[in-house]
């Protein structure tokens, strides 16, 4: 086990040097100055180029990437070059709307998915698995932006049971704030709740079939023992995949859904900065992004371990 | 439904019963409180180091302060300064600042700072964006606590009106620095808080030197995306929308009596930039076929859904001094070929035509290459983001055309800047502006604007399109807004909600 938790730390350090150098470089052949965006149309260049002073653009790249990268070991990200704060502020301030928003999606999404995929596994070629084939098919199909305005219109404009978009902020109460975060996760999670549904439905099937599943019926288990005993546990893999990469499409993913419900996560932080060629902003949310896909795909990694036994006998040989 | 029971839902969610009982006093309370939404979000709050037009749509008349200040119809009127002399040369200009007033944190404001803030602006190291607004000014002096004197290099007739530009605002030493994050002014309303991404409030000020606002409480909401901005208005989240950015939605809001629509101008001039050093567009008759290929009202019917006046020189409408020269070039696409033919283009062209990202650009690209290639103009199309665009056309000047709305109010000069980057250059129309600005006399300064708009008119230097419309949303019981926007603000100085 040690040596399985080991060998994956060392590639995530790996993944995240070689991520910083890529973000960095790709980042640094972005054409546009965000000392002329800001300046307008009116400027003088001798003002674009104190600004660009003044911003520390002037500096050679090589210099900038250090300190970037002993900046971000240190927990300084910078200054945002429009916003005029530090940058971990700003991500700081998106992660506790785009964090708790990803999590709520996700809660929604496995809480619809596993009974309905599991019933329908278990009900496999009966009117229940139809529909739910059916159901999930159209929520694939169903463009969640497409989604998001109708529950807009319904809730916000019709009945007026939520505002149809901002975000109070969590400084006015935990439940304003998640009342606010509900349309967006309902319209994140139904797409999400329709794939992972599909997953757990066929890869429970799959293990229906092995022989330990008529070993462990012949043993006297009934359908539903059996399935909850020995058939779920096996077939957690692929779905666990699946949250992860959920996970990690939510946190910095959101973009459209934020921008319907006009939420300032992370998404739109990446966007605008990318619009706006506040560059220390988008270098910092991208790495960020980077490590937390890493973490994701690590943590999942423990998980298979914990749910397959043999996964860490395998790696520990 | 007003805005504010549902303030209270939204804080009060948990009770219901305590929410019943509270709704009478919320209720009154709500009728001083009001939510602005807006499609850009400034990047920082300091008007005096960034161009961009959010900025001054949340802090000018609110929160900072010039000398001057500029009306709702674009006049000039007293702010800190409660009035001026001027010299009989044009070139001393002494103002009397009121009395008593302070800054939000408590400093007074007094002759130091006005030198302070201007000097600052002129500065080497200055990062003002409008830094030619100042560049007349030879020295600041405070001659009293409440005097300033300011001595000028050459007669400016637009000096008065350049001192009420947000970027011309006046600031304290000590907070200056940190304007971009905590805004110091001395306006009526005070900073209160920022949610970066989402909104900015502020609050009466209760210090205030003048007449206190109505308003206790604004919040600026900042919302990019049309459908969301509706949904806003529809759900009551938001008070009013003064440049509401879906105009195709406007009927929907004028059939509803809860809102009102008011369609006003902008100082924005869009136009076909047209880079008049590069071929063939160096050549009048070129330039001037293009004219004639080229149908305003449609692209304003088109892109705009009918919100826009044409223009048919690089000035706005609604200006006293304003000549209307649509007429000029009658849209004519016979006659277009014919001269395009007579220029040596019996074929026609390929051209470049490079948009920015705003609806009006890229919508309005559309409809001008359709109307170019009715006359053999073969347009290609590329959608650039702001700082491409302001790299590649502005700064790069590597472009044959382009659509971009002018939004500096009283702008033509930019005419007279050889090096901008459609490279006009033309003595006769330089003379026209350096008159102009030694020029105070009203009478004599309309009729030198007007032979400027005759001029670059008459040499077609760019397509000129139309103007741009300010489609304003809000609710009906709010007062007190600006149909137009002569500057790019939202003073909401007298708003106030009428029962």
């Amino acid at each position: 086990m040690a040596a399985y938790l080991l060998s994956r730390l060392a590639s995530l350090a790996v993944t995240l040097v070689v991520a910083s150098l890529v973000i960095f470089i790709v980042i640094e052949v972005v054409p546009g100055d965000p000392a002329a965006f800001m300046l307008g149309l009116n400027a003088a260049p001798d003002t674009v180029a104190a600004l660009r002073a003044q911003l520390g653009l002037d500096a050679p790249a090589p210099a900038r990437y250090v300190a970037w990268v002993t900046g971000l070991l240190s927990g300084d990200f910078g200054i945002s070059y429009t916003y005029r704060v530090p940058v971990a502020d700003l991500i700081g301030d998106r992660l506790w709307v785009s964090l708790p928003l990803t999590l709520y999606a996700l809660a929604l999404s496995c809480l619809i998915a596993f009974p309905v995929g599991i019933l329908a596994a278990a009900r496999r070629g009966g009117p229940a698995d139809a529909a739910v084939m059916g159901a999930t098919q159209i929520g694939i199909a169903v463009p969640n932006f497409w989604f998001a305005m109708l529950l807009v219109l319904a809730f916000a404009v019709g009945l007026r049971w939520f505002s149809a978009g901002g975000f109070p902020g969590w400084e006015d109460g935990f439940w304003p704030a998640v009342k606010a975060l509900t349309l967006p996760a309902i319209a994140l999670a139904l797409p999400q709740a329709s794939i992972l549904a599909r997953v757990m439905r066929s890869s429970l099937i799959d293990t229906l079939h092995e022989d330990f599943m008529r070993t462990a019926r012949a043993k006297g288990l009934t359908r539903w023992q059996a399935l909850r005993r020995h058939a779920l546990r096996n077939a957690l893999i692929p779905v666990l995949t699946i949250i992860g990469l959920q996970f990690s499409f939510l946190l910095a993913g959101a973009i459209i859904i934020e921008n319907v419900f006009f939420l300032p996560g992370l998404g739109r932080l990446a966007f605008q900065g990318i619009v706006q060629r506040d560059l220390i902003v988008v270098k910092s949310v991208v790495m960020l992004l980077v490590f937390a896909v890493i973490t994701v795909t690590f943590l999942v990694d423990l998980a298979y371990a914990a749910a397959d036994p043999r996964l860490r006998r395998r790696s520990g040989r | 439904m007003t805005g504010i029971s549902r303030i209270g839902v939204l804080r009060n969610g948990s009770a219901a019963l305590a929410l019943c009982l509270a709704a009478p006093s919320m209720a009154l309370a709500a009728e001083t409180e009001i939510t602005v939404g807006m499609t850009l979000e400034p990047p920082n709050l300091d008007p005096t180091a960034a161009a961009a037009a959010a900025i001054d749509e949340v802090v000018y008349a609110n929160i900072f302060e010039g000398l001057t200040r500029i009306g709702p119809d674009g006049s000039v009127l007293p702010g800190l300064a409660e009035s001026w002399e001027i010299s009989d040369d044009g070139l001393t200009y002494v103002f009397t600042l009121h009395e008593g007033v302070t800054f939000h944190d408590g400093s007074a404001m007094d002759s130091e700072d006005v030198k302070f803030s201007i000097e600052r602006a002129l500065a080497e190291d200055s990062t003002n964006a409008q830094k030619a607004l100042f560049a007349a000014i030879a020295s600041v002096e405070a001659t009293a606590p409440t005097t300033v004197t300011i001595t000028l290099s050459a007669p400016t007739g637009s000096f008065l009106f350049n001192m009420g530009w947000g970027d011309a605002v006046i600031v304290a030493p000590e907070t200056a620095a940190d304007n971009a994050t905590n805004p110091v002014g001395t306006g009526p309303f005070k900073f209160s808080n920022r949610i970066e991404g989402d909104s900015v409030e502020i609050v009466r000020n209760p210090d205030y030197w003048g007449e206190p606002v109505a308003l206790e409480k604004a919040t600026f909401k900042f919302i990019s995306d049309p459908n969301a901005a509706m949904a806003a208005m529809l759900a009551g989240d938001v008070d009013a929308f003064p440049n509401f950015p879906a105009p195709e939605s406007l009927p929907q809001f004028e059939a509803n009596p809860e809102f009102t629509v008011v369609v006003g101008s902008t100082e924005g001039e869009t136009i076909l930039s047209t880079n008049n050093k590069q071929p063939p567009f160096d050549q009048l008759e070129v330039r001037r076929a293009m004219a004639h290929a080229i149908d305003r009202q449609a692209i304003v019917d088109g892109a705009m859904f009918g919100y826009g006046t044409p223009i048919g020189s690089h000035f706005a409408p609604h200006h006293p001094a304003y000549v209307d020269l649509t007429g000029e070039y009658p849209y004519d696409p016979d006659l277009a070929r014919q001269m395009l033919a007579d220029a040596g283009y019996p074929d026609g062209f390929t051209t470049t035509l490079k948009l920015p990202p705003p609806p009006y650009a890229r919508r309005g690209g559309e409809i001008v290459a359709a109307q170019l290639r009715e006359v053999g103009i073969e347009v290609e199309i590329s959608n650039l983001e702001w700082t491409q665009w302001l790299e590649e056309v502005f700064g790069g000047k590597d472009f044959g055309l382009s659509i971009v709305s002018h939004t500096e109010p009283m702008d033509i000069g930019i005419y007279a800047r050889d090096d901008y980057y459609f490279q006009y250059d033309d003595p006769e129309f330089d003379a026209i502006i350096e008159e102009l600005d030694v020029t105070a006399d009203e009478s004599a300064r309309a009729d030198l604007l007007g032979r400027a708009q005759r001029k670059i008119a008459e040499d077609s230097v760019n397509g000129f399109l139309f103007q741009l419309a300010k489609t304003g949303v809000w609710n009906s019981k709010l007062q007190g807004l600006w149909a137009n926007s002569p500057v790019q603000a939202n003073d909401l100085t007298g708003v106030y909600w009428e029962e």
